[in-house]
């Protein structure tokens, strides 16, 4: 699994690749998500075009991330859902929690 | 005709069954509890649930399925304790694959676990993986072993077969 940050409009967007599950994976995201917001970049947009596989820590991990990110008065959002992660968000009723999107300059603007 | 009872005349009528097996194919696994075989459980389960004749969709929820029956075994059921071991045990035949994850913990009782779908659950870390066994898999059934120990049991049937 790899995370890529970049900056566009002043906000951080992760590229992540692999998967976000039980174990390494996971403990990458929240070290690099509290990384991130220890920094002063709390407005984040995970792409997760490239994700394969996530499981219920994975999902976990998203979930303590958006919280820790709306703590610290930033907003963590989420762009380019999988079919099979949209769906996981949308059994656990967690689409009504993230803002998703499919087009990443209308993320990067949702943010102004 | 009930549907188990339906599924219990199959099974006695599979063709090229040996005399005395209830299923075609069965294939069985043993090891400490580390996570670090949660990959190779994967890559095992990816192959059987292909043999068994799912297609890559319904592989996939299966295999989710069973790595968190798997880190749920390790982690809640042996709390990581190297010397306790896991059992995961396939068992295919033309209808149906049945997967059973074994412990040698002390269980849990199903009913006291907190809804992840309640509101006030939402947000919370941890609580999903049982409630994605019960989403993706036909039938799961939790129990007790009589020598000790804590077993499930989840049943996906194939397509053809409802």
């Amino acid at each position: 699994m790899s995370i890529d940050t970049r900056n566009v409009h002043g906000v951080t967007i992760l590229d992540i690749q692999g998967r976000i599950t039980i174990g390494e994976e996971s403990a990458l995201i929240r070290n690099t998500i509290r990384g991130l917001v220890k920094s002063g970049q709390k407005n984040l947009l995970m792409n997760l075009a490239d994700v394969r596989t996530v499981d219920s820590t994975g999902i976990g991990e998203l979930v303590s991330s958006y919280s820790h990110v709306a703590d610290q008065g930033g907003a963590l959002k989420l762009l380019h859902l999988t079919k099979r992660t949209r769906e996981l968000l949308a059994i656990t009723k967690l689409l009504t929690v993230f803002d998703t999107f499919e087009d990443e300059s209308q993320a990067v603007a949702s943010f102004a | 005709m009930s549907d188990s009872e339906q599924r219990e005349t199959d099974r006695q009528e599979l063709p090229g069954k040996p005399a005395g097996k209830e299923f075609q194919k069965e294939f069985e696994m043993s090891f400490g509890s580390n996570i670090e075989f949660l990959d190779l459980v994967q890559e095992i389960s990816e192959s059987i649930t292909r043999m068994a004749g799912f297609d890559d969709e319904a592989s996939h929820w299966i295999c989710l399925s069973v790595r968190e029956s798997v880190a749920n075994a390790i982690q809640h059921g042996n709390q990581q304790d190297e010397g306790k071991k896991v059992g995961v045990r396939f068992r295919i035949d033309r209808r149906r694959l049945l997967i059973t994850v074994s412990d040698q913990g002390c269980g849990f009782d199903e009913s006291s676990l907190p809804d992840p779908l309640d509101s006030g659950n939402l947000l919370k870390p941890s609580g999903r993986g049982v409630f994605f066994v019960h989403t993706f898999m036909d039938d799961v059934t939790y129990h007790n072993l009589p020598q000790g120990g804590f077993e499930v049991t989840m049943e996906k049937r194939l397509k053809h077969t409802t």
